[in-house]
């Protein structure tokens, strides 16, 4: 029997084939799991982000928000970065209430209250960035647009990368090297300063 | 005695539960589409 493309099983199991998203969890589980774990050690919470990834991408398959831009283990992997993320945000802010809640005298109740996002200030240099950031990559060679993405957008190690581009850890070291290079070299041609 | 190879990584799988706890979250959950085009999930229990 020919294997069917991780496409092939999305589309199948958006029209309601749900024996699809069981082959699909069983192509990518280790592969996944794996990408969880050594960023966290620590196998429960790896399942517990695991199936929170899972979850994610059924509601995004399901209300038919998925968009097929890249490889569908690259898209899982974006979602349990970010997932992953979130939970050290999490866990650094309730270090932070029960240390000045408890032993710090000067506690103040604005540390908890205080709003963990970011002004609209703020805000809008993060978009001002992402937006020239974006430009400066388009300017870059393809193949060092993609390991700039894969490296800093969805979290790859370096060796995961090499996996996904068919490529040595090498030639993908030396690519993100010339990439960085080719973007400060672009930014001051450019004059433009990408901080806060 | 056996050594502890410390610089090879483990391969790990998660557990079976929460395998099938998505697969039964997938399956409890039912599309509806609304007069606007939109698409609710709503929960078949």
């Amino acid at each position: 029997m020919k294997t069917q493309t991780d496409s092939q099983l999305i589309l199948q199991y958006q029209n309601g084939n749900e024996k699809s998203l069981s082959l699909l969890i069983n192509r990518h589980k280790k592969d996944l799991f794996n990408f969880i774990f050594y960023k966290l050690m620590d196998e429960d919470l790896a399942n517990d982000i695991f199936q929170d990834t899972f979850i994610k991408i059924i509601i995004t398959l399901k209300e038919g928000r998925y968009k097929e831009e890249n490889k569908f283990i690259l898209w899982a992997k974006r979602i349990a970065h970010n997932l992953i993320i979130d939970h050290y945000r999490l866990q650094s802010k309730n270090i932070k209430i029960s240390e000045t809640s408890y032993e710090n005298e000067e506690f103040s109740i604005f540390d908890i209250i205080k709003e963990p996002e970011n002004n609209i200030e703020d805000k809008l240099i993060d978009i001002q960035i992402n937006e020239d950031l974006l430009k400066m990559l388009i300017m870059l060679p393809d193949n060092q647009q993609e390991v700039i993405k894969l490296r800093f957008f969805d979290g790859l190690s370096f060796k995961e990368i090499a996996d996904h581009t068919d490529t040595s850890i090498n030639t993908t070291l030396g690519r993100v090297r010339y990439a960085l290079i080719n973007l400060r070299k672009i930014m001051e041609e450019h004059k433009i300063i990408l901080t806060k | 005695m056996k050594k502890n190879d410390t610089l090879t990584k483990k391969a790990l799988m998660p557990k079976k539960e929460i395998i099938d706890f998505i697969l039964n979250y997938s399956k409890n959950l039912q599309t509806i589409k609304t007069k606007s085009r939109k698409t609710i999930l709503v929960s078949k229990n």
